[in-house]
């Protein structure tokens, strides 16, 4: 393997939960050195919770914090302690890049605010990831990815018309950590070139805000205000999900074109309803689209998931199975062809298979290492990064403020 | 050429081939300051036949979808079928950092401008390919639109979404799964970046939708074999408890809530209810440590979500957004696109940006920063290019094409 591409960059991480982790994450899987900053007096969410190896509770048990922390060092400081600030500050010294996902005002308040910082080290990159931002009139909200996804204009336009929103989980949890990393990157390039750090106010909110952006022009110039569309599409029918063979199996199919349409009576044998003039047109099959979704549907009905899709794909019909979980780790060709889940051995898991990232760099591709177990590099950090003796470490440790 | 900011990335310059799958990438590194320049075939790409439109009149320099997802390109055509057309590419690839493309894999190899070719033309070119499944493995030719690529990478995602008595949906309107891809991709080329900068290599870099938005990672399934069926969790709470409520204008998002987290959920605001004497007795003495939804009968929930109800549905979003800050609760409104364009919190950020439209004879209000980043924040340089709008500057001036080679290579079909 040849040099990753951060090799000899490091983050002193302060993040948590899942949007911050998330975003570093990206770092250390391309080969930086990332200090997860952590306290067993206020553990990582996603360390207590479900599900757990086994069903036994356990901070280095968690399906997903074992996902969304590979390749970082972890230490345990107490922050609500003098020295453990101290010693924060010594890592920042020791940074190029500081990384939080607090509500806003938070690290001031530690009295780790990015003045603070830059004092100790000028040309630190500091990436601030708070809900709102840290500044304006809601900035200390504190919250989740399900209550940004619904600020953020998200859930007014999922689910169906003549329901309340749908619920669509922790939405933005999967937009903001792209905002954060790559805004990171490109000012850890900025500095490369120029030599200036600076501080990087990322508000999720207005990541996830983008995701609307056409929507939120038509506001600006025609005055409609988007609402719930469920699965219809304004340039295909059919176009959903549709019901397949089995239990709670289903395969999502969208036909635009003429020439898609043709292939897709085709590939259903021709039934004589595709020649009724209701489904003659795109406009046609609109019009009448409940009733094109029901004889669609007897037709997946007789039909596992994957006939469909594969026979679909095959005529040049876009197809997919809603796969589930298990579905995608065990019998997914293609995800099983680009590795995309990768095992790993952990000391408490046995096995186990977080993805890599998305993204295939022909040259540099990502290294995934597994997440580390709680203070796991304590000893590492405190001597091999600060360089402190084991006479400075020993009252750190009786006073608790290494844990 | 408008006078940039200096940005995060004004040194670069980005060619974007991409189709609807990957315009947003191109759009986040023109907002960041490279020099995007979007090639389109000859006479516009489709996307510009998608709504909405500018006062719904359907034309392709009117297309808001188009607008949003193009902002601080600059435009040309050129058709990358015919010879001369790859011949421009060429010399134009030999100037850029980056290509970025969403053809069918395969598509830039038979054309001569794989990677393979391109690193021989540009050592340093980082390419950016955006396809549905990726460039290799058994799916790599299967089709993409919005709803398969989520059914395929999100799925089981998708089937945590309500309304369980009916098939399982994506979130509307415009594909989000190419947002996402848009945005992965340029994490993705921002790392190669990084590494050009420390070695001096370019790199091929493939992003595979699919992959992108794939967003269950280990779970219950790598460490406990067990798969939820669609609405497993409601089934086994014993009782609902709302968490989407409507309000006088429309809908908010909260939940009754026990323990620890009641501090900021139920005690806020059932002080306020109380307050505006809207909470009976026994909901104001209620005992929060011992609530949770474990332990808790249905009745005691609907008593307490009747008179929240008739709470919520005598104030608006705003107003409930306002007491969640000034309770501490959290409690956040279900915005609508209006909602976000009077958000006082976007407006202090400076979210919106004004950008002109000379030809529409208006100024129209976008999204605009994701980041208030102190040094080098994004900022929309310019408006979408209109069909070929920067030909002349390009070709003409840039590559030096002459004015009868350019009547020609239009005659031909080819710009």
């Amino acid at each position: 393997m040849g040099k990753l591409p951060f090799e000899g960059i490091k983050v002193a991480d302060f993040c948590w939960v899942w949007t911050g982790p998330t975003t570093t994450k990206v770092l250390a899987d391309f080969g930086a050195t990332v200090v997860k900053i952590e306290s067993h007096k206020r553990l990582d969410v996603w360390r207590m919770q479900p599900p757990f190896k086994d069903d036994v509770v356990g901070p280095d048990r968690g399906a997903i914090f074992n996902s969304i922390n590979t390749g970082k060092l972890s230490v345990t400081l107490d922050l609500s302690h003098p020295k453990g600030i101290e010693l924060a500050k010594k890592l920042v010294a020791w940074a190029d890049v500081v990384s939080d996902n607090f509500a806003g005002g938070a690290m001031k308040r530690m009295g780790l605010g990015y003045e603070v910082l830059k004092q100790i080290k000028p040309d630190i990159i500091m990436m601030s990831s708070a809900l709102m931002g840290q500044t304006g009139p809601w900035h200390d909200s504190p919250g989740y990815g399900d209550q940004l996804s619904a600020i953020s204009g998200l859930h007014e336009i999922s689910g169906w018309p003549d329901r309340p929103p749908g619920e669509i989980g922790f939405y933005t949890d999967f937009i903001a950590p792209r905002f954060n990393a790559l805004t990171l990157i490109a000012a850890l390039e900025y500095r490369r070139r120029t030599g200036k750090g600076q501080y990087l106010d990322i508000a999720q909110h207005q990541g996830g805000v983008q995701y609307v952006a056409p929507l939120l022009l038509d506001y600006a110039v025609n005055h409609r205000v988007a609402t719930r569309e469920g699965n219809r599409d304004a340039y295909a029918a059919p176009h959903g999900s549709y019901r397949c063979q089995g239990e709670d199996r289903w395969c999502a199919i969208a036909v635009s074109t003429e020439e898609e349409w043709q292939s897709f009576c085709r590939v259903m044998g021709d039934p004589a309803w595709t020649k009724d003039p209701r489904f003659a047109t795109l406009q046609k099959r609109q019009e009448n689209e409940e009733e094109l979704d029901r004889l669609v549907n007897e037709w997946t009905m007789n039909l596992t998931d994957d006939e469909v899709m594969l026979k679909l794909q095959a005529a040049g019909v876009g197809a997919g199975r809603i796969g589930t979980t298990q579905d995608q780790m065990d019998n997914d060709p293609q995800l099983k062809f680009r590795n995309f889940y990768q095992e790993r051995e952990h000391p408490e898991l046995g096995k186990y298979h977080p993805p890599r990232q998305p993204c295939v760099l022909s040259k540099t591709p990502c290294q995934i290492k597994r997440a580390p177990l709680i203070g796991e590099h304590n000893e590492y950090v405190l001597k091999e990064i600060l360089g402190l003796s084991d006479e400075e470490i020993e009252p750190l440790i009786v006073e608790e403020v290494i844990q | 050429m408008t006078e940039k900011m200096d940005g995060l990335l004004s040194p670069y310059r980005v060619l974007d081939l991409t189709d609807e799958k990957g315009l947003f990438c191109g759009k986040l590194m023109g907002d960041m300051g490279a020099d995007v320049i979007k090639i389109e075939r000859p006479g516009g790409d489709p996307v510009r036949n998608r709504g909405p439109f500018y006062h719904d009149e359907a034309d392709p320099e009117k297309s808001l979808y188009w607008f949003a997802m193009n902002t601080s390109k600059r435009g040309i055509t050129l058709d990358l079928e015919k010879p001369q057309g790859l011949e421009i590419f060429k010399k134009l690839a030999k100037t850029a950092d980056f290509v970025v493309e969403s053809f069918p894999p395969g598509t830039m190899d038979r054309l001569g401008v794989g990677y393979a070719d391109l690193e021989k033309l540009n050592p340093g070119l980082i390419l950016v390919s955006i396809a549905p499944f990726g460039q290799t493995g058994p799916y790599k030719d299967f089709k993409g639109p919005d709803m398969v690529m989520w059914a395929t990478g999100a799925g089981p995602f998708m089937r945590t979404f309500d309304s369980y008595d009916r098939p399982p949906f994506r979130v509307s309107h415009h594909p989000q799964t190419y947002f996402h891809a848009g945005t992965e991709a340029v994490v993705g080329a921002m790392v190669a970046l990084y590494h050009r900068g420390t070695s001096g290599e370019g790199q091929h870099v493939d992003v595979s939708i699919q992959e992108c938005v794939n967003w269950h990672p280990c779970g219950d399934w790598d460490f406990n074999k067990r798969v939820q069926k669609r609405g497993a969790f409601m089934i086994q709470m014993k009782v609902t408890v709302k968490h989407i409520w409507p309000c006088k204008d429309g809908h908010v998002m909260w939940r009754y809530t026990g323990g620890p987290m009641a501090r900021r959920h139920s005690i806020p605001l059932v002080k306020w209810m109380a307050e505006e004497g809207m909470a009976d007795d026994w909901l104001k003495n209620f005992e929060w440590d011992k609530f949770s939804h474990y332990n808790t009968t249905q009745d005691i929930v609907d008593r307490m979500e009747e008179q929240t109800v008739r709470f919520f549905m005598t104030h608006t979003k705003t107003e409930l957004m306002t007491g969640a800050i000034k309770y501490r609760i959290m409690l956040y409104p279900i915005s609508s696109t209006l909602d976000l364009a009077e958000s006082p919190q976007l407006k202090f950020r400076g979210f919106w940006t004004q950008v002109e439209h000379p030809e529409l004879g208006t100024t129209i209000t976008y999204p605009g920063k994701w980041a208030n980043n102190s040094e080098t924040p994004p900022v929309i340089s310019r408006r979408a290019p209109l069909i070929g709008e920067h030909n002349l500057e390009i070709y003409g001036r840039e590559l030096a094409i002459s004015k009868e080679s350019l009547e020609t290579l239009k005659r031909d079909g080819v710009i």
